[in-house]
Formats: structure tokens, C-alpha cells, sequence
């Protein structure tokens, strides 16, 4: 129990759960774009990037460490781009291509990086997994002060995306700057995705995009409580995922993570309150009852 | 003076060129039908004017100026198909985004701009609907709800695309009357239309389009079976006989 009441657990948990937050709020836009399998690509895309990052530099800092893997992640996601707009290759074919391709190059380099580097890259594979008890304060506070500022941009534009994401085309008549939004949502959708990748990891960190928002959208039909749910869920399983893979050694925080967003969103999906399972199922019988009695009235009539 | 001046626009998808050397010129407060058969480029002709979809040449004149500095002026409706209707918003909320721009970027809507979408709404006869789910309403009031989307800009000058297409009666009439409502107020619309039955009735001008301009005028005299026949090409016949069953059931 040590674990939990140090201080840098504290930090930790503190940055997880603004991780969440500003995942659920961004996959609640990557929703609605419908590139879910774009955000899962551009996470293993990242892979590379923080390979070729410690191998140029040789150091395990944080910062040089997800700037290159931003700049792996936005050099795939451009060449999804390209295969789209070049080739005959529809858009998922190419995420899929792209997916992999990274994420094996990601893995060739770290196994370079274990044979011929020094020391301390232990560290490194915590990038594929997650293992939040692997930051220190200052990756903490990078980490944090980006979330912070992810989440603030979408809120701001909160009305402008909106637009954007409904009809764009009608946005454009009004003026609004649809390319330089598409820019500025690509930008969120990477910085989240790399500030995550220590603490969730490259391979689950699209899970805590995705699985948030499907899960805010069956309690409501409003895409402001669909943003601020989808963050909320986002917030908690960051937290929670955090705290539960603090017990024990070693313990990879990123599948406990996604593991209590599944668990919200199975809820969700029975128990919520717009869509859910049971409350479908409760209003198609309440009308069949109302339907028999009132034939059945009629009868009498 | 004229709202909308086109000359020699083309353009394609991929390899297929869906408009050719299009040109004409619209002039202020007219109701225009613009009518064709299917993949005689209506729409692209709307989304190319709007620079929804890139033109390889030509020219286009709104205000006889460049659409970039009259946007505000310009108003669409587009296809009902070109949008999520699952997303999450109520028809109050489509509406109020006609006023985004007035509203101001980056600034949270007022009770004023609440009130404002409401009036618009009863306009068009939903503001019993307002709080309903974008998905929840039928093909006639989703209609509607982006007809107050585009009323509420205020423009001077309406694009909208098959606006008619697949509403009943009562919606057909209350959206006609809107339009006629918009001419008399001076402004100008051009509306993509299918049901050549009810061009004479609808559009005091018509334009004839098969990927490039076939007719254009004055509904009175460019509505003639010649330029149909023109215009819709082989398909013609049975449109004919189509027309004259009606006409002899009328009289």
C-alpha cells in the first residue's frame, strides 16, 4: 500500500485521469468523424518515433521521447493520407497497412535499441503496455500541462465542432475554417495519443479514445453531455486503471485502464439511460401493452 | 442586376466530366427550378458554385463580386442525405447553427439567438419539434428543420438542393410557400427540382440543364416540350406521355 500514499503516486493519478479526460473528449470527436480505426492506427504508428527518438538522442526523456513519436505518428498518418488520395486503396485498407507496418518497424527498433544501447532503456517497453509507475515528476507534468491544454482547445471550439463534425459543408458558408479545423483536430488526436502512450501504451491507448464516447452516447442526445460524459468515463477509468495497477509490481497500467472503461461501457450499454439495452427493451413493451389494451377496448366497444 | 453570373464552368469526377462550358446569369429576386435528368450535374452545378467541389474552369460572379466576400449573403440547403442523422442534436440546435456565424466564433449562443430559432421554427410549422432528436423526425420535418437553418442566415441569395425530394403534400406546400415568400421579399433562389409536372406551377424561370446549359428563361416560354425533349434526351418519351395522362386527367 506504499505505493498509493507516496507522492508520486499522487501525480500520477492526477495525470491519468486528465489523460482521460482529454481522451474521452477527443474520441468523442474522433466518433463522430467515424476514424476510430484512425486513432488506433496513428498510436502504433507512434511506435517508431520513440524508438528512433532514444536511438538519435540516447536518452529517456520523456519530451524528445513523444515528440517523436508525434512526428511518427502525423509521417503515418500522412501516408494513410497519400494511399488514400493516390491509389485506388480505400481509406481502412490503408489504416490497416500503415497500422502494422509501423507498429513492426516500432518493434524491430526497440529490440536494436535493447541489444546495442547503454543501460538505462530498460524503460522503453513500458511504451507498448503502459506502465504509469515508470514516470517521474517531470513526465507527470508534461503530460499534464498538454492534457490541460487539449482539453481546454475543445472546449473552447466546443460550438465550432459541432459544426464541423454535422456538416462541414454548410460550416464552409459560414465561413467557418474547415481545413484549418481538420488540422487542429489531427493535433489534438496525436497529442493525446502521445502523452499517452507511457502510461497506456501504444497499443491500448486508442482503446481509451474509442470505448469513452460509445459509452457516453447511450445516456444522452446532446453532444455537449456526450463530450463531458465521454470525459468523465475517460477520467475515471484513468484513475481507477491507475490505482488498481499500483498494488503490484510491474503491474501494466494501461490494460487495467482500458480494462475499467470496457466495464463502463458494458454497463452502459444495458443500463443507459437514452439507449441502453433495458431501456429500449422497456418502452417496445410498455407500447405493445398499450397497443393490446386499447384493441382490446375496442373489442369491447 | 444580376445576383449570379456563370461563365464556362466545367467540371468532373475523376475522369468523368459532369459539367461542360455551363453559363448563364440569374437576376435579382427570380425563383429559378433548375431541372435534368439524373447525373446531369445539378447538384454538382451547386456544389461547384458553393466551391464545394473544385471547378477546372470558368468563372462565377456573386454580387459581381467573388464568393469569399459575400458568403454571408449566400445561403444552402443541401441534399438530406449529405448529413449523420444520428448525431446528437435537436432540431432548436440545427437551426441555431444557421446563426454561428452571426453569434460569433468561439462564443456561447444567448437566449436572444434561442429566441430567434424558435420564431424560425414555428415558421416552418415545427416548433412543437424543437426539442426532438434530429433522427426522430420524419423525411418532411428534417426538410423543414434545415429550410429554418437556412431562413435564419437571412441571405440574399438561396442554393437548395431537391428540397422537394421525397415530402408529403402538406410539406411540399408549406415549403413552396416559403419560397414565394422569400422571391416577394426580393431575394433570390435557385432550387434543384425533379418533378418536371410542377416546374410551370413552382418557378417563374427555369433552367434546363444536361451537363452543360440546354434552356434557360422565363418558365412562360423556355418550358416548352422541345426543350424537355432536348434536355432529357431518349428518356423523353414516356416523361411525355407521363405529362399529357396528367394533363388530360386535369381537364
Amino acid at each position: 500500500m506504499s505505493v498509493l500514499t507516496s507522492s508520486n503516486y499522487l501525480w500520477v493519478l492526477f495525470s491519468t485521469l486528465l489523460l482521460g479526460v482529454a481522451s474521452g473528449l477527443v474520441g468523442s470527436l474522433v466518433y463522430w468523424k467515424k476514424q476510430s480505426l484512425m486513432s488506433d492506427a496513428l498510436s502504433h504508428a507512434a511506435l517508431p518515433g520513440v524508438a528512433i527518438a532514444f536511438l538519435l538522442f540516447q536518452v529517456k526523456d520523456f519530451f524528445i521521447l513523444i515528440i517523436g513519436a508525434a512526428l511518427s505518428a502525423l509521417l503515418g498518418a500522412f501516408f494513410i493520407m497519400a494511399i488514400k488520395e493516390k491509389t485506388r486503396i480505400k481509406e481502412d485498407t490503408a489504416m490497416g497497412m500503415i497500422l502494422a507496418v509501423f507498429f513492426g518497424g516500432g518493434i524491430v527498433l526497440l529490440t536494436l535499441v535493447n541489444r546495442y544501447s547503454s543501460g538505462n532503456q530498460a524503460g522503453l517497453d513500458s511504451f507498448i503496455y503502459g506502465q504509469a509507475a515508470s514516470m517521474v515528476e517531470s513526465d507527470v507534468k508534461i503530460m499534464s500541462a498538454l492534457a490541460i491544454g487539449v482539453i481546454l482547445i475543445v472546449m473552447a471550439g466546443f460550438k465550432e465542432w459541432k459544426l464541423f463534425l454535422f456538416d462541414p459543408d454548410f460550416g464552409k458558408g459560414l465561413k467557418l475554417p474547415i481545413t484549418a479545423l481538420n488540422t487542429i483536430y489531427l493535433f489534438l488526436l496525436v497529442v493525446t495519443i502521445v502523452i499517452g502512450i507511457q502510461a497506456v501504451g501504444v497499443i491500448l491507448m486508442s482503446a481509451l479514445l474509442i470505448i469513452p464516447p460509445v459509452a457516453a452516447r447511450y445516456w444522452t442526445h446532446s453532444f455537449r453531455n456526450m463530450l463531458l460524459l465521454s470525459g468523465f468515463f475517460g477520467g475515471i477509468s484513468g484513475a481507477i486503471g491507475t490505482t488498481l495497477s499500483a498494488f503490484g509490481d510491474g503491474w501494466p497500467t494501461g490494460a487495467f485502464i482500458v480494462l475499467i472503461s470496457g466495464i463502463i461501457f458494458t454497463f452502459s450499454m444495458f443500463f443507459g439511460s437514452k439507449k441502453g439495452m433495458v431501456v429500449e427493451f422497456t418502452i417496445l413493451r410498455s407500447k405493445k401493452k398499450e397497443l393490446q389494451s386499447y384493441s382490446v377496448k375496442g373489442g369491447r366497444g | 442586376m444580376n445576383i449570379l453570373e456563370v461563365e464556362g464552368v466545367s467540371a468532373a469526377y475523376r475522369k468523368n466530366t459532369v459539367l461542360n462550358d455551363v453559363s448563364f446569369s440569374i437576376p435579382k429576386g427570380s425563383l429559378t427550378g433548375i431541372v435534368g435528368p439524373n447525373g446531369a450535374g445539378k447538384s454538382t452545378l451547386i456544389k461547384v458554385l458553393l466551391e464545394l467541389h473544385p471547378k477546372l474552369s470558368g468563372n462565377v460572379y456573386f454580387f459581381g463580386t467573388s464568393l469569399k466576400k459575400v458568403k454571408s449573403k449566400v445561403g444552402y440547403v443541401p441534399q438530406r442525405g449529405s448529413v449523420d442523422w444520428d448525431f446528437p442534436t435537436d432540431a432548436l440546435d440545427v437551426v441555431m447553427m444557421g446563426m454561428y456565424g452571426q453569434i460569433g466564433w468561439l462564443k456561447w449562443p444567448k437566449k436572444i439567438h434561442r429566441k430567434k430559432a424558435m420564431e424560425v421554427l414555428d415558421k416552418v410549422g415545427m416548433a412543437d419539434f424543437s426539442h426532438h432528436q434530429i433522427s426522430e423526425l420524419s423525411g418532411g420535418q428534417q426538410q423543414r428543420v434545415f429550410l429554418a437553418r437556412a431562413l435564419i442566415q437571412d441571405a440574399d441569395l438561396y442554393f437548395m438542393d431537391e428540397p422537394l425530394a421525397g415530402v408529403d403534400a402538406a410539406t411540399e406546400r408549406a415549403i413552396m410557400a416559403i419560397l414565394r415568400e422569400l422571391k416577394n421579399k426580393g431575394k433570390t433562389v435557385l432550387v434543384v427540382h425533379h418533378d418536371l409536372q410542377t416546374v410551370e406551377d413552382y418557378f417563374d424561370r427555369v433552367l434546363f440543364l444536361n451537363r452543360t446549359v440546354v434552356a434557360h428563361g422565363n418558365t412562360s416560354s423556355t418550358f416548352t416540350t422541345q426543350n424537355i425533349e432536348k434536355a432529357y434526351g431518349g428518356s423523353v418519351r414516356w416523361l411525355k406521355e407521363g405529362i399529357g395522362i396528367v394533363g388530360t386527367h386535369l381537364q
